[in-house]
C-alpha cells in the first residue's frame, strides 16, 4: 500500500485575548489510500483542528507553528494560499457536521454541486447540471430530477449531509476527510449516511479520516483508530485490537464512558470515579417503594397535540409514571417526543386528552397561567442545550435561584443561599463555581447548573429533554450517574426524553417508542432492548453502531 | 402561476393590514394639528388690524368653529374621496401641491439611495474582508464623518467646495437652471424625462444640479449601510456554508460574491428600505439648502404657517410611502431568499 498522507509533529497554536493557546502538540500519523481511520477523542482533543490543518482551513486565529503534513509527498503547509484552491476539493475534500449550515441557504443544491464540479472542471453549466444529477443518484437521493433545484431548507438533515457528500466526492479526492458527519442526525438516518459514505469510498478507492466523538461509530467504520486528548495523540492501532485491550488510561477511560449494550449505571459511576469525580454524599436514605394500589405520579390519556399538520404532532398518547419510577420517551426527530414533553411541563396546550398529576388533572389549565397553578413547583424541566438554556446575564446562582425566587417567594437572604448551595451541592457543582456566569463555566458545569436549577424547588417529576445530548461521553457518564442518584434519594419521578437508545435503557424502568406521533411500542426497559416486538424498535436498535468491547478490565 | 397569485394575495392582505396603521397616523396628525399652538384663522387674516369678525368669518369659512370631533369625521370623509384639502399659503388643492412636488422629492432620494449603494456596498465588502486592516479604519472614519455631519453643514461645505471655490457645480438652486427648458412632463423625473425625450444637454444640466443634494444626503445615510454591510458580510463570512465553499476549491472571486455577498445583501436590503423611507421625510434640510422645490420644503413652510391640510397630507403620503416601501422589501426578500415562505 502505498502512503497518502503523513503528519510529523503538527502544532498548531491559536491566537486568543488571553494570548497564544497551543492546540495540538505534535500530532503525528499517516494514512494509506483507500484507508479508514477513526480520529476520536472528545471537545478539546484536537482532532478537528487536525482536518482543518490538513485542508489548510483553520480560522484565522489559528496558525501552523510545526512540522509538516505530507500529501501525496507534498508539504500542505507549504503550499501557497492560492495553490490550495486546485488541491482542495480535487485532491482532498470535507464533510461537515450540521450539515443543513454547511450549505448556502439561498443557492439551489444542484448548482451547488455544479459549482463544486465547475471549480475543477472546465464543463458548461448543462454538463455540470448532468454530472450533479449523477452524483445525487450516487448518494441515493429519491427524485433526483427535482431534488436538483431543491434549496437546503426544503431538505432533511440526512438528505442535506448526502448533498455535501455529492459536493465532496465531486471531483474525485483521494482523501475525504469527516469531521462529525452524523451529529445531530437520527441513528436510523446516521446509519444510512455512514453505510452509504462507507460504500462510497470503498468503491472509488478513497482514503477516510472520520472525526468522531462516537467509539461505536468509529468502531463499526474505521480499520483503525487515533484517540486523542488535548492535542496529543495518545493511542493508535488497528480498531479491534485498541479496543480490545486500550493501553492508555484515556482510552480506557473512554471505553468505559462509552454505553454499551450491557453496561449499566454501575459501570458509569465507576467511569465517573476514574475521571476524578467526588460524589456529594448520600443526603437522604433511599426510600421505600410506593405501597401498591397508590396511584401514579403521572398519566396521560389519549393525548393529542395538532398543529394543523397533515399528520399530528401527538396523536393519542397515553402511559403513566409511578412515583419515583422513570419513563424513558425515545423516538427519531418528528416522533413527537419533545412536543410530548412539553405538554406535559405545560409550556404549551394541548389539543385533546388529558394529563393528571397526581390524581389531578391539569392538562386543562392554560399553558400561560401554569406558572401559577401548585404543580408547577412539582415539575421542572432540564433542557437539552446546557449553553443556550442559561440566561447569560445570570450567574450560576441567580440561575438556581431564579425558581426559588419566583416559585417559593424567597428573598434574598440565609434560607435563599443555604438552599442554593444545597441544590449545587448535590448536583455536584463546586460552590466557588456559583459566582460565575455561563461563558466561564464548562459545558458539563452548566449542565449541573442546569440540573441544580431543577432540582433545588425538590420536584417530584423531573423532565430530562436530551440532557446529555451535548456533552461529551465521559462527562456524560458522570451527569448520568449524578441523575441516577438524585432520582434515587429524593424519589423523583424521571420522564427521560432521548435518541440514544442505550443511554434511555440504563436510566429507566420502563420505555415508550413513539414514531409519528403515535406510541409504537412500550414495556420495561430491559425486556423492550433483549425483544422488541415492533418492527420499528427492531430497526432503531439496529441502527445503533454497534459498540461492544472486550470488558475492560478494572484498574488495580 | 400559483406562485403569482400568491405573490398578489399576500400584496393585498399587507396592504389591507396596514389601513389601520394609516388611519391611526392621520387621527395622530389631526389631532397634534389642533393641539399646536397657533390659529390659522389670526395668521390668514388679512392683517394684523383685521378685526374679530373678519377672523370668525374666516375660522367659519376653514370650518374651525365645529367641535374636534365632527371637523375629524369631515376631514376623514374628505381624505377618503381623495380630497387632501386646501393649502392656505398657496391657494392650490394639497393634492395638485404634492403631486407637482413629490417627483423632485423621490428623484433626489432615489438619487442619493443610489449614490449611497454605489459607495456604501464595497466599502462594506472590503471593510468585511480584511477586518481590522487600514481599509477597515479607513471606511469606519468615513462613515462616522458622514454621520456626525449635519447635512446643512456638508451640504454647504460642498457648495463652498464644487460652486464657489472650483466652480463645477451650476448654482445650487432648483432643480434645473431657470434660463433651461423644462421638459415635457412625462414621468416627473427630470432625468428620466431628458432621457425619454433624447435631450442630453438637458439631461446633463439636471444631473449636476441633482449631484451636489444627493451626496449631501448620500453622505449622511452611508454610515448605516456600509456598517450593515459589514457586519452582514462578516457573520456571513464566518458561517459554514462559506467553509464548505472553500473546502471545494470554490475561487476566491466566487465564494465571496455568490456564496457571501447575495447572503449578506439580505439585511442590507431590509436596511435600505427603512433608509430611503428615512430620507424622503428628513431630507428638508437639503431641500432648503439646495432650494429643492420637494415636498419635504413645502410642508415645512406649511407648518410654519399653521396651514393645517399640507402638513397632514404630508404624514398620510409618507405613511403611505412608508407601507409601499416595507411591502417592495418583502417581495423582494421574497424573491432574493427562498427560505421566506411566500404565504
Amino acid at each position: 500500500m502505498t502512503e497518502l498522507l503523513r503528519i510529523e509533529d503538527l502544532r498548531v497554536a491559536f491566537s486568543t485575548r488571553a494570548g497564544t493557546v497551543d492546540a495540538l502538540h505534535g500530532v503525528s500519523l499517516s494514512l494509506e489510500k483507500g484507508q479508514t481511520l477513526g480520529l476520536v477523542g472528545e471537545s478539546g482533543s484536537g482532532k478537528s483542528v487536525t482536518a482543518y490543518a490538513i485542508t489548510r482551513l483553520l480560522d484565522r486565529a489559528g496558525k501552523i507553528t510545526g512540522g509538516r503534513i505530507l500529501f501525496r509527498g507534498t508539504d500542505v503547509t507549504r503550499v501557497p494560499e492560492r495553490d490550495l484552491r486546485a488541491l482542495r476539493g480535487a485532491a482532498m475534500s470535507m464533510i461537515f457536521q450540521n450539515p443543513r449550515a454547511a450549505l448556502n441557504p439561498i443557492r439551489s443544491v444542484g448548482d451547488q454541486i455544479a459549482d463544486a464540479i465547475r471549480a475543477h472542471r472546465d464543463l458548461s453549466k448543462k454538463e455540470a447540471r448532468a454530472q450533479a444529477l449523477d452524483l445525487l443518484k450516487a448518494v441515493l437521493i429519491r427524485d433526483p430530477e427535482t431534488r436538483l433545484d431543491a434549496y437546503p431548507h426544503e431538505l432533511s438533515g440526512g438528505m442535506c449531509q448526502r448533498i455535501m457528500i455529492a459536493m465532496a466526492i465531486a471531483c474525485e479526492p483521494d482523501l475525504l476527510i469527516a469531521d462529525e458527519p452524523t451529529t445531530g442526525l437520527d441513528v436510523t438516518t446516521q446509519k444510512t449516511v455512514m453505510d452509504l459514505l462507507a460504500r462510497i469510498t470503498a468503491d472509488r478507492g478513497m482514503a477516510m479520516v472520520l472525526i468522531t466523538h462516537d467509539l461505536g461509530l468509529a468502531a463499526q467504520y474505521c480499520r483503525d483508530i487515533v484517540v486523542m486528548e488535548r492535542g496529543r495523540i495518545v493511542e493508535s492501532g488497528e480498531t479491534r485490537a485498541l479496543f480490545s485491550d486500550p493501553q492508555h488510561p484515556y482510552t480506557r477511560r473512554l471505553i468505559a464512558a462509552s454505553p454499551t449494550p450491557r453496561s449499566t449505571v454501575e459501570d458509569l459511576a465507576r467511569a465517573a470515579q476514574e475521571a476524578g469525580e467526588v460524589l456529594p454524599p448520600i443526603a437522604a436514605t433511599p426510600r421505600p417503594a410506593p405501597e401498591p394500589g397508590t396511584p401514579p405520579l403521572l398519566e396521560v390519556r389519549n393525548l393529542i397535540k395538532d398543529y394543523g399538520a397533515p399528520t399530528r404532532a401527538v396523536d393519542d398518547v397515553s402511559f403513566s409514571i409511578p412515583r419515583g419510577g422513570s419513563l424513558g420517551l425515545v423516538g427519531e426527530s418528528g416522533s413527537g417526543k419533545s412536543t410530548l414533553s412539553r405538554l406535559i411541563c405545560r409550556l404549551i396546550d394541548k389539543t385533546d386528552g388529558d394529563v393528571i398529576f397526581d390524581g389531578e388533572a391539569i392538562g386543562g389549565i392554560p399553558a400561560r397561567d401554569f406558572h401559577r397553578a401548585p404543580q408547577r413547583r412539582d415539575i421542572q424541566i432540564v433542557f437539552q442545550d446546557p449553553n443556550d438554556s442559561l440566561n447569560p446575564r445570570f450567574s450560576a446562582f441567580d440561575s438556581i435561584a431564579h425558581p426559588l425566587r419566583t416559585l417559593e417567594g424567597l428573598r434574598d437572604g440565609a434560607t435563599l443561599k443555604a438552599r442554593v448551595e444545597e441544590a449545587a451541592q448535590r448536583s455536584g457543582l463546586p460552590p466557588e463555581l456559583l459566582t460565575r456566569f455561563p461563558h466561564q463555566l464548562s459545558g458539563g458545569q452548566k449542565a449541573r447548573v442546569g440540573i441544580a436549577r431543577a432540582i433545588a424547588l425538590r420536584p417530584r417529576l423531573l423532565v430530562l429533554d436530551e440532557p446529555t445530548a451535548a456533552l461529551d461521553v465521559s462527562v456524560q457518564a458522570i451527569i448520568l450517574n449524578l441523575l441516577d442518584r438524585l432520582r434515587r434519594e429524593d424519589g423523583m419521578a424521571f420522564l427521560f426524553v432521548s435518541h440514544d437508545l442505550n443511554v434511555v435503557r440504563m436510566m429507566c424502568e420502563r420505555v415508550v417508542v413513539l414514531r409519528l406521533g403515535k406510541v409504537v411500542e412500550e414495556g420495561s426497559g430491559h425486556s423492550l432492548f433483549a425483544n422488541p416486538q415492533s418492527a420499528y424498535t427492531r430497526e432503531l436498535l439496529a441502527a445503533i453502531p454497534h459498540f461492544d468491547p472486550a470488558p475492560v478490565p478494572v484498574q488495580a | 402561476m400559483t406562485t403569482l397569485g400568491a405573490i398578489s394575495r399576500r400584496i393585498l392582505r399587507r396592504l389591507v393590514s396596514s389601513l389601520p396603521a394609516i388611519l391611526g397616523v392621520v387621527v395622530l396628525t389631526f389631532l397634534l394639528m389642533r393641539v399646536l399652538p397657533g390659529d390659522p384663522a389670526v395668521f390668514f387674516a388679512s392683517g394684523p388690524s383685521a378685526g374679530q369678525q373678519e377672523i370668525e368669518d374666516l375660522r367659519r369659512s376653514m370650518g374651525l368653529d365645529k367641535p374636534i370631533p365632527v371637523q375629524l369625521a369631515l376631514y376623514l370623509r374628505d381624505v377618503a374621496t381623495g380630497n387632501l384639502g386646501k393649502s392656505m399659503t398657496t391657494g392650490q388643492p394639497v393634492v395638485t401641491d404634492m403631486a407637482r412636488r413629490l417627483p423632485a422629492s423621490l428623484e433626489l432620494t432615489f438619487t442619493a439611495l443610489f449614490i449611497a449603494l454605489l459607495v456604501a456596498l464595497p466599502l462594506g465588502i472590503v471593510a468585511a474582508l480584511r477586518p481590522g486592516s487600514l481599509v477597515d479604519h479607513a471606511v469606519r472614519f468615513i462613515c462616522t464623518l458622514g454621520v456626525c455631519m449635519p447635512t446643512f453643514v456638508s451640504g454647504l461645505l460642498l457648495i463652498y467646495v464644487f460652486y464657489y471655490l472650483l466652480g463645477w457645480a451650476p448654482d445650487p438652486t432648483g432643480r434645473i437652471d431657470i434660463f433651461s427648458a423644462s421638459p415635457p412632463d412625462i414621468t416627473g423625473f427630470l432625468l428620466v424625462d431628458f432621457a425619454i425625450t433624447g435631450d442630453l444637454q438637458g439631461w446633463w444640466a439636471a444631473f449636476t444640479q441633482i449631484i451636489l443634494p444627493a451626496c449631501t444626503m448620500a453622505l449622511f445615510v452611508l454610515a448605516p449601510l456600509a456598517r450593515m454591510t459589514r457586519a452582514s458580510m462578516l457573520s456571513v463570512l464566518g458561517s459554514d456554508f462559506i467553509r464548505t465553499a472553500r473546502s471545494v476549491g470554490l475561487p476566491g472571486s466566487r465564494v465571496t460574491v455568490t456564496y457571501a455577498l447575495r447572503n449578506a445583501l439580505l439585511p442590507v436590503l431590509t436596511i435600505a428600505g427603512i433608509v430611503f423611507s428615512t430620507m424622503l421625510g428628513a431630507n428638508v434640510l437639503v431641500e432648503k439648502v439646495f432650494s429643492w422645490p420637494g415636498v419635504a420644503s413645502y410642508t415645512l413652510d406649511a407648518l410654519v404657517a399653521s396651514d393645517y391640510a399640507p402638513v397632514q397630507g404630508f404624514v398620510l403620503l409618507m405613511a403611505g410611502i412608508f407601507v409601499l416601501v416595507n411591502l417592495i422589501v418583502d417581495i423582494l426578500y421574497g424573491i432574493a431568499d427562498p427560505r421566506v415562505s411566500i404565504e
